[in-house]
C-alpha cells in the first residue's frame, strides 16, 4: 500500500514535470529546425535531414523536394540546424545592439539596487531613531501603489527631463532603494546581534564604516538575492523598454524580440524560437548555478507574509 | 530630544535618504500629480485642462472601460485560485523524502524564470490552432482541439492555462512554509490516529495560513495588473477584445489615445479595486489565519 502511494506520487510530480518541461523542449526543438519541419503534421520532436540512395551514394534532399520521392526510400537522419541560431541573430538586425543595452541595464539597476537598498535597510533596522518604524510602514505600503497609477506621472516627469528615448528612465530609479529590496534586506540585517553594532561604536567606529566593514561582510548572501532579482527584473522587463524606448537602437532584448515577431510572426517560427532561447538561455543558466541563493530568496519573501 | 538622539536621526535620516528621495520623486509626487490629471483633460503635449470627475463620468458609458474589466475580473477568478490550489498541491508533493526532490523542484520552478517575452512567443507557437503541439497532444485523446488564439471564445483560457504554468514561485514560497511546520505536530497527530487528509487539513493548512494569505494578497495584486503576456500574444486585445485587459486598456488610452487624464482616472479606480479585494480577502480569511507565535 504504501509502495503504491510513493508510486503514484513520483507519478504525479513526474507528469507535472513533464507539462512543466514541454513548452521549453518544444521552444529548443522547433528553434533547431529548417522551416518546413515546424509545419509538419504530425510534428516532428527530433530535426532531421532526409536522404535518399541516388548511384548507390546517399545523398541530401532538400525538406521542400521531399514529397518528390516515395516514402519508402527515404532515409531520416537526426541534424539540428544549429546555423538557426545564427540566422535568427542575422534577421533581428540589431541583436547585438539589444543584447549590449540589456547588459548595461542589468549592471546599472544591479549597483543601483544593492547600494541603494542596503544604506536604506540599514537605517531602517541597525539605528534608533524616533519614527522609524512608523516611516517604514511608510515604506511597506508603497509596495500596494500599482504602477499603473504612478506611470503617466513618471512619464511626464522623463519627458520633462528630455530622457524619454534614452536608457535612462529604466536605470536611475534603481539607484532610489524600492522597498521590495528594503524589506528583504531588513529582514536579514535584523538578524544580527545588536552588540556587535554596540562594540564598534565603544569604540569609536563611524556609523558607515559600521555598515560597510562589519554589517555588510556579513550580509553577502542577502545583498547577492537583490542582486539575482534584480538582474532577473532588468533582464525580463517589458512594460518598462515599451513605455520609455522609441528608437530601435536602444530596445533592449526584450522588446527587441517582440519588435521582431511583430514584423516577422506567423511564419518563421523556427527563427523566433531560435531568437526565444537566445533570450531565456541566460537566466535559465544563472539560475542552475545559483540555485540555492535563488530559492533562499524567493523563500524569505514569502516568510514574513 | 537629547543631543545622542538627534544625531542618531540625522544618522538615521541620511542612510534612508537614497529611499526618501526615491519616495518623494517616485511616489509621493507622481501620485499626487496622478490625482489631479484624473480630474483634467491631457495629452502631454498642451497643458492640463480641469474638466472635474468628467473622465470617471466617461468610465460609466465606456462599454470598452468594461468589457477590459469583465476580461480582467475573468482572468483573476480562474487564474489565482487554480494556480493558488496547484502549487499548494505540487508543494505538499515535494515536502516528503523523495529520490530528486531539488531537480523537482528545479523543475517546476523553471518556467516562471521564463523572461516573459520568451514565454509568450513560445506559448503563441505552442497554441497555434494547426500546428500547435497542444490540439496534436489532444488529437491523441481524439479531442478535435479550438483555435486557442483566433477564437475568442478560448483567448482567455489560453492565457490562464499559461499563467498556471508559471506557478512555480507561488509554490517555492509554500514549499519554504511547508519546510518550518514542525515535526512533532504531525508525530502527535499521528498518535491521535490521525491520516493523511486529516493531518494537511488540520496540521498544514493552519500551519501554513500565512502564506497561504501572502501568495492570495500578492496574486490578487499581480494578476488584476496582468499585461505583459497578453500585450505581447495579442497586441491590441485579441479577436473581439476579449483579451484586452484593464491594463492594457489603459496603456492603450495612455500611449496611443494620449488620453493621460483618462488614463490617470483609470489607474484609480484600478487602486480602489485593489485596495477592495485585498480588504475582502484580509477580511473573509481573518478568522482562518493561524499565526504562531500568537
Amino acid at each position: 500500500m504504501r509502495f503504491l502511494q510513493r508510486l503514484l506520487i513520483y507519478a504525479l510530480l513526474a507528469l507535472g514535470a513533464i507539462t512543466c518541461l514541454i513548452p521549453l523542449l518544444w521552444m529548443i526543438s522547433t528553434g533547431l529546425k529548417p522551416i518546413e519541419q515546424t509545419m509538419s503534421m504530425p510534428p516532428t520532436w527530433i530535426p532531421y535531414r532526409s536522404y535518399v540512395q541516388k548511384d548507390g551514394v546517399l545523398t541530401e534532399i532538400q525538406p521542400a523536394d521531399v514529397d518528390k520521392y516515395p516514402a519508402a526510400q527515404i532515409v531520416r537522419k537526426t541534424a539540428p540546424r544549429w546555423e538557426n541560431f545564427k540566422n535568427a541573430i542575422l534577421a533581428m538586425r540589431m541583436f547585438g545592439t539589444y543584447l549590449q543595452n540589456t547588459l548595461i541595464l542589468c549592471v546599472l539597476t544591479v549597483i543601483g539596487a544593492v547600494s541603494s537598498s542596503a544604506l536604506a535597510a540599514y537605517g531602517f533596522s541597525r539605528i534608533d531613531w524616533r519614527g522609524r518604524d512608523k516611516m517604514f510602514l511608510v515604506c511597506l505600503a508603497t509596495m500596494m501603489v500599482p504602477f499603473p497609477v504612478v506611470m503617466v506621472p513618471v512619464y511626464c516627469l522623463f519627458r520633462w527631463l528630455g530622457w524619454i528615448g534614452t536608457l535612462k528612465p529604466l536605470w536611475v530609479g534603481s539607484f532610489f532603494a524600492g522597498a521590495f529590496n528594503v524589506f528583504l534586506l531588513r529582514q536579514f540585517f535584523m538578524t544580527i546581534p545588536k552588540d556587535l553594532s554596540e562594540a564598534a561604536r565603544i569604540d569609536g567606529c563611524s556609523e558607515f564604516r559600521i555598515f560597510w566593514q562589519i554589517i555588510l561582510p556579513l550580509c553577502r548572501p542577502a545583498l547577492m538575492v537583490v542582486a539575482l532579482f534584480q538582474f532577473m527584473y532588468t533582464w525580463n522587463d517589458f512594460l518598462g523598454p515599451l513605455i520609455f524606448l522609441t528608437k530601435q537602437e536602444d530596445y533592449t532584448l526584450a522588446l527587441g524580440l517582440q519588435f521582431f515577431q511583430s514584423q516577422h510572426g506567423g511564419t518563421e517560427w523556427h527563427y523566433l524560437m531560435a531568437a526565444s532561447t537566445l533570450v531565456a538561455l541566460p537566466i535559465i543558466v544563472l539560475f542552475f548555478f545559483t540555485q540555492k541563493t535563488f530559492i533562499e530568496g524567493i523563500s524569505m519573501t514569502g516568510i514574513k507574509g | 530630544m537629547t543631543q545622542g538622539e538627534k544625531r542618531k536621526l540625522w544618522v538615521g535620516l541620511a542612510f534612508i535618504s537614497p529611499w526618501l528621495a526615491g519616495f518623494l520623486v517616485f511616489t509621493v509626487f507622481p501620485v499626487c500629480a496622478s490625482m489631479f490629471f484624473s480630474f483634467c483633460d491631457y495629452d502631454v503635449l498642451t497643458k492640463p485642462v480641469w474638466v472635474g470627475t468628467l473622465n470617471y463620468r466617461d468610465m460609466f458609458t465606456d462599454s470598452v472601460f468594461w468589457k477590459s474589466l469583465y476580461n480582467t475580473l475573468y482572468y483573476t477568478m480562474f487564474s489565482l485560485p487554480l494556480g493558488l490550489v496547484i502549487a499548494l498541491i505540487i508543494a505538499v508533493l515535494l515536502n516528503q523524502k523523495l529520490h530528486g526532490r531539488s531537480l523537482f523542484r528545479a523543475v517546476y520552478f523553471l518556467p516562471s524564470l521564463i523572461p516573459v517575452v520568451a514565454s509568450a512567443m513560445v506559448w503563441l507557437w505552442l497554441l497555434n490552432g494547426n500546428f500547435g503541439i497542444l490540439n496534436h497532444m489532444l488529437e491523441w485523446f481524439h479531442i478535435k482541439g479550438p483555435q486557442w488564439i483566433t477564437d475568442e471564445k478560448w483567448t482567455k483560457p489560453s492565457l490562464i492555462l499559461m499563467s498556471i504554468w508559471g506557478c512555480g514561485n507561488t509554490m517555492v514560497i509554500y514549499l519554504a512554509a511547508l519546510q518550518d511546520v514542525p515535526r512533532a505536530l504531525y508525530e502527535s497527530a499521528e498518535i491521535d490516529g490521525a491520516g493523511a487528509w486529516v493531518k494537511f487539513y488540520h496540521v498544514t493548512v493552519p500551519m501554513i495560513s500565512p502564506v497561504i494569505y501572502f501568495n492570495l494578497i500578492m496574486g490578487i495584486i499581480g494578476s488584476l495588473q496582468v499585461f505583459a503576456q497578453a500585450y505581447i500574444m495579442f497586441g491590441g486585445g485579441g479577436p473581439n477584445r476579449s483579451v484586452l485587459f484593464y491594463v492594457m486598456y489603459l496603456y492603450q488610452c495612455a500611449f496611443d489615445y494620449h488620453q493621460m487624464g483618462y488614463a490617470s482616472a483609470m489607474a484609480w479606480i484600478l487602486f480602489l479595486i485593489i485596495l477592495f479585494l485585498t480588504w475582502v480577502a484580509t477580511r473573509s480569511t481573518r478568522q482562518l489565519i493561524h499565526y504562531g507565535g500568537e
